[in-house]
């Protein structure tokens, strides 16, 4: 079994990878694809601890992440479509009406 | 020594493909990216001794999440347009701050892992599907109640969001 250190370490390259992606892209899809990886980066935490201490609860945790990655994306896809449709672009710069 | 071995070739490959999906300008390409990253990543779930997160991984994130993603992309058909915009705006000089800025969380985060002690040994075992289960729904079944929940918010506010008529109605201001 792989040293719970290395799987932690590389946990945290794929949610720093994560976290550029938020922080460059400016589209909303791409945005969400780097969600993504933040929130499975937290999962492998979880996994890696419950295979540390060899318990089911990180397999619980994880299923959880899962529901709650599940909900986001679904009502995420739909700002996505509502944003297409309305301002014919998917560029988050481009919805910034409450600032006016 | 195999275990190691393949986890360190699918950590490569979990990042290699991670990278390449935030840098694509095409999305669909960055989501055969995606895919491949998740796919490594089930591995990697294998590898440490979870093979019911490996198979749910597979089946809920790379078969039906990033299909959602695949749907939206198709149906909202982005041309070349975007694609060139992306490339337009994706210049080398937007990636040097927010890589620095992330480069400093894992290196505190690193730092910290470093400098923790490593007394308890890793139990090698592999946690069957059979335990998950009974802790999911002894010990947890509020929290599967409270996701239950959640998944009915979440399919109310996308039926809600993805109606067409919102789009409508704002047309029609428009035009009055």
């Amino acid at each position: 079994m792989p040293p719970t250190e290395h799987v932690l370490v590389l946990a945290l390259m794929l949610f720093c990878i994560g976290a550029i992606g938020v922080l460059v892209r400016r589209n909303i899809i791409f945005i969400l694809i780097s969600l993504e990886f933040m929130m499975n980066a937290c999962a492998m935490v979880f996994i890696a601890a419950g295979a540390k201490w060899g318990q089911p609860d990180g397999q619980v945790m994880f299923m959880l992440i899962l529901a709650i990655a599940a909900s986001e994306v679904a009502v995420a896809l739909g700002i996505v479509i509502q944003m297409a449709r309305r301002f014919r672009t998917l560029d988050v710069d481009a919805v910034s009406e409450l600032r006016e | 020594m195999t275990a190691l071995i393949l986890f360190y070739i699918a950590g490569f490959v979990t990042l290699a493909a991670a990278i390449l999906a935030i840098t694509r300008t095409n999305a669909s390409h960055a989501l055969i990216y995606v895919v491949v990253a998740l796919l490594a990543i089930a591995v990697i779930f294998f590898l440490l001794g979870s093979p019911f997160a490996a198979a749910l991984q597979i089946v809920v994130y790379a078969g039906a999440i990033v299909v959602l993603f695949l749907f939206v992309v198709m149906m909202l058909n982005l041309g070349k347009s975007s694609v060139d915009r992306e490339r337009a705006l994706l210049t080398r000089g937007i990636w040097t701050v927010p890589s620095l800025l992330a480069l400093m969380l894992f290196a505190v985060v690193l730092f910290a892992l470093v400098s923790g002690d490593h007394e308890t040994e890793a139990q090698a075992r592999m946690i069957e599907p059979k335990e998950v289960g009974i802790a999911l729904y002894t010990k947890y079944v509020l929290a599967v109640e409270l996701a239950g929940v959640l998944l009915l918010a979440a399919l109310v506010g996308a039926y809600h969001l993805g109606r067409r008529y919102l789009a409508d109605r704002r047309e029609e201001e428009e035009t009055s």
